[in-house]
């Protein structure tokens, strides 16, 4: 096991950047999953880290060596793909033994790691099976077994719950957060899906456009994100973003959303916004469960306001209602019981407490 | 309302699914047709071929039914497979054909792994050329072949005109190139991450080449081996340019040359000739077309 560093790393292809110079310090022990958008280059950067492509410029360190030349059988690392790239003329005992008997280990060793692979992922009774006798979520238990038996440094997975359907993809998800727990080894995994990241990393690394936009716990990102792009990737639905402007009426401050709709700050927001040019447009960031329906009893910082609900989704412990507020369309989520129905009009509380400001040029969070 | 609309949509269904079903009864109609004009038309030789060898000469130059054996003999038979020369003949082209295609699989499975995975500058264009040498016809280049093999012997003292084993370097000129061509479309319909995966596992190159590669792409391998059989054991032209000793002749020119003297034609001992000749590939192909028709439409569709 060890850490990985990677240090102003960058890969381009002839003209394109497709990784522009990032810098990464992954602890031993840790899983980091890197989180983006297709082409945003975090395949590319796995990819990198394994071997599989030559880096540009930077330095990709396993355990404290540079390995930028070193090819991807002496990295000392495992990786499970995508579409599992199980050997099919292989039983499954063949495949996970494959890398151990092309090192000439000795055969009472193999067996005993085969075994106690299967055993970890409850693959035992599939060990003389072909990989096309296996269902999707086996392959891929088989493609970790191949992983788990060489006992890398450093464990790399490349989108490997994709191919799989949702029920799968999240029973998936908690075997490999046990393997996880249980071998502790160094991993770094690759999806486009932010519910995979929230769930499994330590700390998420959230790419875009070939750079890290932000790293951190998946709470951090969640409550605490950096830009623009963070805000909107993470979480599910999406954070709404509402063009507003601050205003001083009355010596306090006030933000403004439409003209007939403007909320004074909260104090614990105020002294933190206060300072901010009233003329520079602004985003108001403002997730959908901090869009609820109205109470009676309204906490200090949450603002009333009515509309009329263009859609309404019910989803069982939640409904999900879609308004639009002079144009920009905006999810908020209410009580089933609330009587929330398309068309209807609803008054709706806005949890300022939990708002963020955004420079709507920049996309920076204020 | 409901209900008249699924009356008006029922017979309409009725109607669709009906003339799909004599559409395909007609479609089938014609496959057979097509497929039984096509059998006969590519049957009737061999089994005149046949027809034939069981005659003596006797009756084959007699003005009887020429579709009618009237007096089966397997004398053709005994005659050509208890003579020497003819054994000779089976002899050198068995030889030359399997160390042919063991030339060639030595030749074109390396070069193709190569061309369609170790992404080299220019590998795409030698691929394209790779194919384009196989659309240069043997007629074309059997006097070159001959100029230079004729140059190398004088230059190294070695004989190689007329002899059978000079067709072993030649030959491959036909096979290498096509077989190539297969074996680069079936390794590019190996996923990539195939290799990947191996290379992380630790394997090298060579490694990833027969232990994975060769196995996973075996029915490629089998059509690339029939089709450059085939070429070996039929040709014609190389062997008739290259060797004139009877005893340096192959099976088609060893038939031909022998067997007709002058405007003497052999009739029953070319036909049986022939159909012996025909046998071997005729053999492979009987064991092996499953695997050579899942070579040759590998790539088509993935999976």
């Amino acid at each position: 096991m060890a850490d990985v560093a990677l240090r102003k790393v960058v890969k381009r292809y002839d003209d394109v950047e497709a990784v522009r110079g990032i810098d990464l310090d992954i602890a031993d022990h840790e899983f980091i999953v890197l989180v983006g958008p297709s082409g945003c280059g975090k395949s590319t950067t796995l990819r990198m880290i394994a071997g599989l492509e030559d880096i540009s410029d930077g330095d990709i360190m396993i355990g404290g060596d540079v390995v930028n030349d070193v090819p991807p059988k002496d990295r000392d690392i495992a990786m499970v793909f995508q579409n599992y790239a199980l050997y099919p003329h292989m039983t499954v005992a063949e495949n996970m033994s494959f890398g151990l008997r092309l090192k000439h280990y000795p055969k009472a060793e193999i067996k005993a790691r085969v075994t106690e692979a299967a055993r970890l992922l409850d693959i035992t009774d599939l060990i003389d099976r072909k990989p096309k006798q296996l269902s999707g979520g086996q392959r891929q238990r088989v493609a970790m077994g191949r992983a788990i038996v060489r006992n890398p440094k450093v464990f790399l997975f490349d989108e490997p719950l994709s191919n799989l359907d949702a029920k799968l993809r999240v029973q998936m998800r908690i075997e490999i957060k046990k393997v996880h727990q249980k071998v502790r080894t160094t991993t770094v995994y690759v999806t486009h899906d932010q519910v995979e990241a929230m769930t499994l990393a330590d700390r998420v690394v959230v790419m875009n456009k070939g750079r890290i936009e932000q790293i951190g716990t998946p709470n951090e990102l969640y409550h605490k994100p950096a830009t623009r792009f963070v805000a909107g990737f993470i979480g599910s639905p999406a954070m709404n973003f509402i063009p507003c402007r601050l205003e001083d009426v009355g010596g306090t401050v006030q933000i403004r959303l439409t003209d007939r709709i403007a909320f004074p700050l909260p104090p614990a927001r105020a002294a933190r916004y206060n300072a901010l040019p009233r003329s520079e447009k602004l985003l108001l960031g403002i997730r959908p469960e901090h869009l609820t329906e109205s109470h009676a009893h309204l906490e200090p910082g949450v603002e009333t306001f009515d509309t009329v609900l263009d859609v309404t989704e019910p989803m069982g412990m939640e409904t999900l209602v879609y308004f639009g507020l002079e144009g920009t369309p905006i999810c908020g989520r209410v009580d089933p019981n609330a009587g929330a129905k398309d068309g209807a009009p609803m008054r709706l509380a806005m949890d300022l407490n939990n708002m963020h400001l955004l420079n709507d040029e920049t996309g920076v969070v204020l | 309302m409901s209900t008249l609309a699924i009356d008006k949509a029922g017979p309409s269904r009725k109607v669709k699914l009906r003339s799909m079903s004599r559409d395909r009864t007609w479609a089938l109609r014609w496959s057979y047709f097509f497929l039984i004009l096509f059998a006969i038309f590519f049957l009737t030789p061999p089994v005149y071929m046949l027809i034939t060898s069981l005659k003596s000469s006797a009756e084959i130059s007699a003005a009887t039914n020429p579709w009618w054996v009237f007096h089966p003999t397997l004398s053709n038979y005994v005659e050509l497979l208890t003579s020497n020369q003819f054994l000779r003949f089976f002899w050198n082209s068995s030889m030359i054909s399997i160390i042919v295609v063991i030339v060639t699989m030595l030749i074109s499975i390396p070069a193709a792994f190569a061309l369609a995975r170790m992404k080299f500058w220019g590998s795409a264009t030698l691929a394209t050329g790779v194919f384009l040498t196989y659309l240069i016809p043997d007629s074309l280049l059997f006097i070159p072949l001959f100029k230079m093999l004729a140059v190398i012997q004088d230059f190294t003292g070695i004989t190689l005109l007329n002899r059978w084993y000079v067709l072993v370097f030649i030959y491959p000129t036909l096979t290498v190139p096509f077989c190539t061509w297969i074996m680069i479309g079936y390794f590019a319909s190996i996923p990539k991450e195939l290799d990947e995966a191996a290379l992380i596992d630790g394997a090298s190159w060579l490694q990833t080449l027969t232990r994975i590669f060769i196995p996973v792409a075996l029915p490629g391998l089998i059509a690339a081996t029939i089709f450059a059989f085939t070429v070996s054991w039929a040709q014609f032209l190389y062997p008739l340019v290259f060797t004139t000793s009877i005893d340096q002749l192959v099976l088609p020119v060893g038939i031909t040359t022998t067997l007709i003297k002058g405007d003497v034609f052999n009739w029953g001992q070319i036909m049986t000739g022939a159909l012996l000749g025909a046998a071997p590939p005729l053999v492979i192909y009987a064991f092996l077309m499953d695997y050579y028709i899942a070579g040759l439409t590998a790539g088509a569709t993935k999976g």
